[in-house]
C-alpha cells in the first residue's frame, strides 16, 4: 500500500544547522503516528516539511506517492492544527471554520452547514457567532481542528495541539483526538515533546533527536525495547546501565535500560545485588521514586507508597531480574 | 548554614520608607491610583481642551458669522450666510479640486507604501530595518521649504526629470503626458501631476510608518495558516492580511488624507495657478480679511473626515482592532 507520507533521505538545513537530516520515514494510511523529540530534535521542521511550510534542502517527499517537493502548501490536501491555533482574529468562529471551503469557492449555505457540522463534531455548537478571542483555551483548540477538519484532509498535522492547556483538559482531549481519529479514518500526525502523550495516543511513534530518526515503532516497542541511551532516557526516564556494570550484574559488555520499576529495593546491608545508598525521595502519588547512588551512578525505583520506604542515607540492596534488563542496540 | 541563609533570616520583612517628600508621595499615590490618573492626565488634558479645543471651537464659531459687504467688518450674529458662499461654483470647484487630490494621493501613497511597509514589518531584520527607518524617516530630518523648491528644480522643463526622459529617448511619453487635458500643463512643475508627484513624495512616511506598525502586529503563522486552509497568495492578502492591516492603512490615510487637504504651500510652488482650500483659507483670513469664510472652508475637511471614518468604520476597517 502506498504509504500516506513517505520522506527518503530528507533534510533540511538552516545555515550550518542541520534541523532534520537525511530522515526516511514512512507514515501508513489512517494510522495515528507521534514525532516526540525535545525542542530543536528537528519534530516540528519534519511536520512543516509535510505542510509545506518549509522546503527539503535535499531528499524526497511523497504524500498519497505523489512528489510534493516544490508543492506550495495552499495545492497540499494536508491541514495543520498550529502550536497557538493560529485562529483569524478578525473572523468569527463560524468563517474561521469554513474558511478552507471559502477560499475553495463553496457557496455560502453549504459553507455554513459544513461548519455547523464540524463544530458539532468537535462538541462546539451554537458557537458559531462568537469571536476566537471570547473562547478559552480548549475552545479555541477544538475550533481550529474543526477548522482543519472540514476542509477532509487526507493527512491532519498536529503541532503539539495540546501544549498550552492544563492538565485534565489534556487528558480529555487526548481521548476525543483518539477517538476523532478512529471515527474518521484520517491519518493524523501529531508532534510532542510529551512522552506520556505519544505512548498513550500514538498507533506508532518516531523518536526524534539532533535532526535525526532515533528508533520509530509501536509504543510498547518504544517504552520495552530503546534502540539507544537517547530513547531509553527520554521515553519514561529509564535507567541506562553502562558496559562495565552490564557485565558484573548482567553477564554482557553492553549498554543496556532498565525501567525505574523493575528494580527492588531490599532493606538490607550485604546479599546478593546490586549494594547502594538511598539518596532521596519523591513522593508521585501511587508510587514513590527513590534515588540512589550505586557502582558511582545514580539510580532510579519506582516503588508502592504503601509499603515500607527507605530513608536518605540508608544502604540497602538492589536487586532486578535480568529479563527485565533491556540490552541496546548501541555498540559498547 | 550558608552565609546568604544567615543573612536572610535577618533581613527585615518590611523595609522602611524612602523617606522625604518624594518617599511620602510615591507611597500616597500607590495607595490612590485614581490620583495618579488625575495628576498625570490634568496637563494635556488643560492643554488639549482649552488651548485646543478651544481654539478649534472658536474657528467654528467665526464661521457662523458674516462679513458685512460694504464695510468689510465682520458682523456677528448667528447666520449661515458664510456657509452658503461655500457653495458657489468658484468655491465649489476648490473643495471639489482638494479632495479629489487628497483622495488621490491617499490612495496612491497607500499602493506605493504597501510594499514597503511588508518587507520592512516581515522580512527585514537588525541592521536592514534600521535601515529602513532610517530612509523613511530621513525626509522629514530636513525643511519641508528645501524639499519642495527641491522637486520643483526636478520637475522643471529644463530639471532632472525631462533630463532623464531625454536620455532614454521617451521625451514622447512625458509630452503626451503633458498634452492631457487636467493632468497635463507646460511642464511637470506647473502641472497638477507635479502637484500630486510632490504631495506623494512628502506624505510617504506618514503612510508607510502606521502601515508598518499594523503589519507587524499580524503573527506570522496566520499566514501559513491560510495558505494551508488552500488560500492562494492573492486570497490570503485580500482575506488575512489586508482586514488586520487595515486599522494602519486606515490610520496613514488619515495623515496623508488631511495633510494633503490642510496644506497651502506645495500647490502655491508646484501647479497651476488654481487654489486649494489651504490657499483659500490662507487668501481669505489674510489679505481679503474674511475671517467667516475662511473659517468655513477649514470646516469642509473636518466633515469630509468625518464622513470617511464613519464609512471605514461602517465598512468594518476598525473590526481588527
Amino acid at each position: 500500500m502506498t504509504p500516506a507520507v513517505s520522506f527518503t533521505k530528507v533534510s533540511r538545513h538552516f545555515g550550518s544547522v542541520r534541523a532534520v537530516d537525511a530522515v526516511d520515514l514512512d507514515i501508513v494510511e489512517g494510522e495515528f503516528f507521534a514525532m516526540l523529540g525535545p525542542s530543536g530534535s528537528g519534530k516540528t521542521t519534519c511536520l512543516r516539511l509535510i505542510a509545506g511550510f518549509e522546503q527539503p534542502t535535499s531528499g524526497r517527499i511523497e504524500i498519497f506517492g505523489e512528489n510534493a517537493v516544490g508543492v506550495p502548501p495552499y495545492r497540499r490536501n494536508v491541514n495543520t492544527v498550529f502550536q497557538d491555533y493560529a485562529l483569524f482574529p478578525h473572523l468569527n468562529v463560524a468563517d474561521n471554520v469554513a474558511y478552507g471551503l471559502m477560499v475553495k469557492g463553496v457557496g455560502r449555505e453549504e459553507r455554513s452547514r459544513a461548519a455547523d457540522e464540524a463544530l458539532a463534531l468537535v462538541k462546539l455548537p451554537g458557537y458559531g457567532a462568537r469571536k476566537p478571542g471570547q473562547l478559552s483555551g480548549g475552545q479555541r483548540q477544538r475550533v481550529a481542528l474543526a477548522r482543519a477538519l472540514v476542509n477532509k484532509p487526507r493527512v491532519l498535522l498536529l503541532d503539539e495541539p495540546l501544549g498550552a492547556l492544563d492538565l485534565k483538559l489534556r487528558e480529555q482531549m487526548q481521548e476525543e483526538l483518539k477517538s476523532l481519529q478512529k471515527q474518521l479514518g484520517i491519518t493524523f500526525v501529531f508532534v510532542t515533546h510529551d512522552q506520556g502523550e505519544a505512548l498513550s495516543m500514538a498507533d506508532r511513534v518516531a523518536v526524534f533527536n539532533d535532526g535525526r530518526i532515533m528508533q520509530i515503532g509501536s509504543p510498547q516497542e518504544i517504552y520495552r525495547r530503546p534502540a539507544t541511551r537517547f530513547v531509553a532516557d527520554f521515553v519514561g526516564s529509564s535507567n541506562i546501565l553502562p558496559p562495565d556494570f552490564m557485565q558484573r550484574y548482567a553477564g554482557q559488555r553492553r549498554w543496556g535500560s532498565l525501567r525505574p520499576e523493575h528494580i527492588r529495593i531490599l532493606a538490607q546491608t550485604a546479599g546478593d545485588g546490586v549494594p547502594a545508598r538511598v539518596a532521596a525521595l519523591n513522593y508521585l502519588g501511587a508510587g514513590t521514586r527513590v534515588s540512589l547512588d550505586a557502582e558511582g551512578l545514580r539510580l532510579h525505583a519506582v516503588v508502592d507508597s504503601g509499603g515500607a520506604l527507605p530513608s536518605p542515607g540508608d544502604d540497602v540492596v538492589l536487586t532486578f531480574n535480568r529479563d527485565h534488563v533491556h540490552v541496546m542496540d548501541e555498540p559498547a | 548554614m550558608s552565609a546568604l541563609a544567615a543573612d536572610t533570616r535577618h533581613a527585615p520583612a518590611i523595609l522602611a520608607g524612602r523617606g522625604g517628600v518624594f518617599g511620602a508621595m510615591s507611597d500616597w499615590v500607590w495607595r490612590h491610583p485614581t490620583m495618579f490618573l488625575v495628576l498625570m492626565l490634568t496637563p494635556p488634558v488643560l492643554w488639549l481642551g482649552i488651548i485646543y479645543i478651544g481654539s478649534l471651537f472658536a474657528l467654528l464659531l467665526q464661521s457662523f458669522f458674516a462679513i458685512d459687504e460694504f464695510s468689510g467688518l465682520i458682523n456677528r450674529d448667528f447666520t449661515l450666510k458664510t456657509y452658503g458662499e461655500l457653495f458657489l461654483p468658484q468655491n465649489v470647484d476648490i473643495v471639489v479640486r482638494t479632495v479629489l487630490m487628497a483622495a488621490l494621493v491617499t490612495v496612491a501613497s497607500a499602493i506605493v507604501a504597501f510594499p514597503i511597509a511588508y518587507y520592512a514589518a516581515r522580512y527585514a531584520k537588525g541592521k536592514w530595518k534600521a535601515a529602513f527607518y532610517l530612509g523613511v524617516m530621513l525626509p522629514l530630518w530636513s525643511s519641508y521649504l528645501v524639499k519642495v523648491y527641491a522637486w520643483k528644480l526636478i520637475l522643471a522643463k529644463e530639471g532632472i526629470l525631462n533630463w532623464i526622459f531625454a536620455k532614454l529617448h521617451l521625451t514622447f511619453v512625458l509630452d503626451a503626458w503633458l498634452a492631457l487635458p487636467i493632468v497635463g500643463g507646460n511642464s511637470l512643475s506647473v502641472s497638477y501631476t507635479g502637484t500630486f508627484l510632490v504631495f506623494l513624495y512628502v506624505w510617504m512616511p506618514f503612510m508607510i510608518l502606521p502601515m508598518q506598525a499594523a503589519l507587524e502586529r499580524v503573527p506570522g503563522n496566520l499566514i501559513e495558516a491560510s495558505a494551508d486552509l488552500g488560500a492562494a497568495p492573492r486570497q490570503t492578502f485580500r482575506n488575512v492580511i489586508l482586514p488586520l492591516a487595515m486599522p494602519g492603512v486606515i490610520a496613514g490615510s488619515i495623515f496623508t488624507f488631511s495633510l494633503t487637504m490642510g496644506d497651502y504651500i506645495i500647490p502655491q510652488i508646484i501647479g497651476t495657478s488654481r487654489l486649494f482650500i489651504g490657499q483659500a483659507v490662507y487668501a481669505h483670513q489674510g489679505t481679503a480679511g474674511n475671517i467667516p469664510l475662511a473659517a468655513a472652508f477649514t470646516v469642509v475637511p473636518i466633515v469630509v473626515m468625518g464622513f470617511y471614518l464613519w464609512f471605514a468604520k461602517r465598512q468594518g476597517a476598525f473590526d481588527a482592532l
